[in-house]
């Protein structure tokens, strides 16, 4: 029937006389294949970061080459949260719960200095990095990035989506932390252990 | 039906069309009329009027300013019909009292007035409302409810705006408020996370009062006894 394996385990091997009509893969690369070339993001554009987004979708960088022809504004036909701009605490909820409204398997790239790690917003109203919230799988650096940065980042999403394999779902299991485990710190550890120098929580900046 | 009064900008105004003023000083300088008339109406409760930048500031009592206010819009020869914003300001001297403006402007007369009432810091920070000379004021002034902890009296609906309504940090924009806030990150996260997002909004906000007959009825209940969405 001219079925021969893959010389490469990435590679679709297809010799038309030989073999017409038919083409011989693994199946994991194939739907990885399939899925990383047809991400469809989920555009949460709270800032500047969101301008570039709009200008990495625009002609001239044109997101549509990398699968992304369809802006998902809608969580539940999305595959990618692509997070842009900073997140306050009046978001955290509605991202956490976009978050929860997209079926698996889904993604999240952070795009920005303040979505990964609040940025120079360091103050009561801003979250310090999406991850405090949801699973982040990219972050872009860049205060914000160039669309060539955000393309990076997305090629490095699709590097991670091909790598996965269909077989082992626990890549895609959400768990919430376990006290139990011996990886685990309490939130109130990770506070101390990620403050500045001195208790600048209880700085003021007129100091009275 | 309601009418409406088309307002021509600088209808009334003397003089001829508006030119842009040029080296103005930064303190003196010709004063806004209605500085002067509020002087002669208000005589005692006029504190002091300042020029600054060519603006004139007027500072009222704080117990005169609903009525200031309401000559201002009402007197035809004043006619201050946009109130363009409420706001408060807190110096970092602590024996300094926190300052509530109002900027006002005059559309028919072409005038723009800022005024301010000094609220002393020991007593409780409380004013009375504009909501019922302007509908402007109602955002306006929750805000400054939001961010300063200052309570209009008279205000219909005095709930935090930009901040969610369980907040209980404080007042952000005071000056005794640090700038990380009050709790933990951990705590500050917590407590965001536990917000319903669906119940930001009243029944009326949500103008479901138009659809009120088709909704199920155990909902018509709820609503009947003033709860709101997602509570």
């Amino acid at each position: 029937m001219g079925l021969t394996a893959p010389a490469e385990h990435r590679t679709v091997e297809y010799v038309p006389e030989s073999q017409e009509g038919w083409a011989a893969t693994r199946l994991d690369f194939l739907v990885n294949w399939a899925r990383a070339n047809s991400l469809w993001p989920m555009p949460f554009g709270t800032a500047c970061c969101a301008i570039e987004f709009m200008a990495t979708a625009a002609s001239d960088f044109d997101l549509a080459r990398f699968g992304m022809e369809r802006m998902s504004f809608s969580p539940r036909q999305a595959d990618v949260l692509i997070c842009a701009g900073r997140v306050p605490f009046k978001l955290a909820p509605i991202i956490r719960r976009i978050w929860q409204q997209m079926p698996q398997p889904k993604w999240c790239i952070s795009m920005g200095a303040c979505a990964s790690t609040g940025g120079m917003f360091d103050n009561y109203a801003v979250v310090q990095g999406i991850d405090t919230i949801i699973p982040v799988d990219v972050y872009v650096p860049g205060c914000p990035p160039r669309p060539e940065g955000l393309i990076y980042g997305i090629r490095m999403l699709q590097e991670k989506v091909k790598n996965e394999r269909a077989a082992d779902t626990r890549t895609r299991d959400e768990m919430e932390p376990d006290p139990s485990s011996q990886l685990y710190i309490p939130p109130s550890v990770i506070d101390e252990l990620g403050e500045p120098f001195g208790n600048s929580v209880n700085q003021t900046r007129s100091g009275l | 039906m309601t009418t409406f009064e088309v307002v021509q900008t600088g209808a009334s105004a003397s003089g001829g069309p508006p030119v842009t003023q040029k080296n103005i000083p930064h303190r003196g300088g010709e004063a806004n009329p209605s500085a002067k008339a509020l002087q002669e109406k208000y005589a005692s409760s006029i504190k002091r009027v300042e020029v600054i930048w060519g603006e004139t500031v007027v500072y009222i009592e704080p117990g005169v300013v609903h009525e200031a206010i309401r000559w201002l819009h009402d007197d035809p020869q004043q006619r201050y019909d946009f109130l363009s914003d409420v706001t408060a300001v807190e110096y970092r001297d602590a024996g300094v009292p926190i300052e509530v403006v109002w900027h006002l402007r005059s559309l028919p007369y072409r005038r723009f007035l800022r005024i301010k009432a000094q609220l002393p810091k020991g007593a409780p920070l409380e004013i009375d409302s504009v909501y019922d000379i302007y509908r402007a004021a109602d955002w306006l002034e929750r805000e400054c409810y939001d961010m300063f902890g200052i309570r209009f009296r008279g205000h219909p609906d005095l709930r935090r705006l930009l901040m969610w309504e369980s907040y209980k940090e404080g007042y952000p924009l005071r000056k005794d408020f640090p700038l990380r806030g009050r709790f933990s990150r951990s705590e500050q996260l917590r407590q965001a996370l536990a917000q319903n997002p669906e119940a930001r909004y009243s029944m009326e906000e949500l103008t479901i009062a138009d659809a009120f007959a088709e909704l199920p009825e155990d909902m018509r209940d709820r609503l009947n006894k003033g709860e709101r969405t997602g509570e």
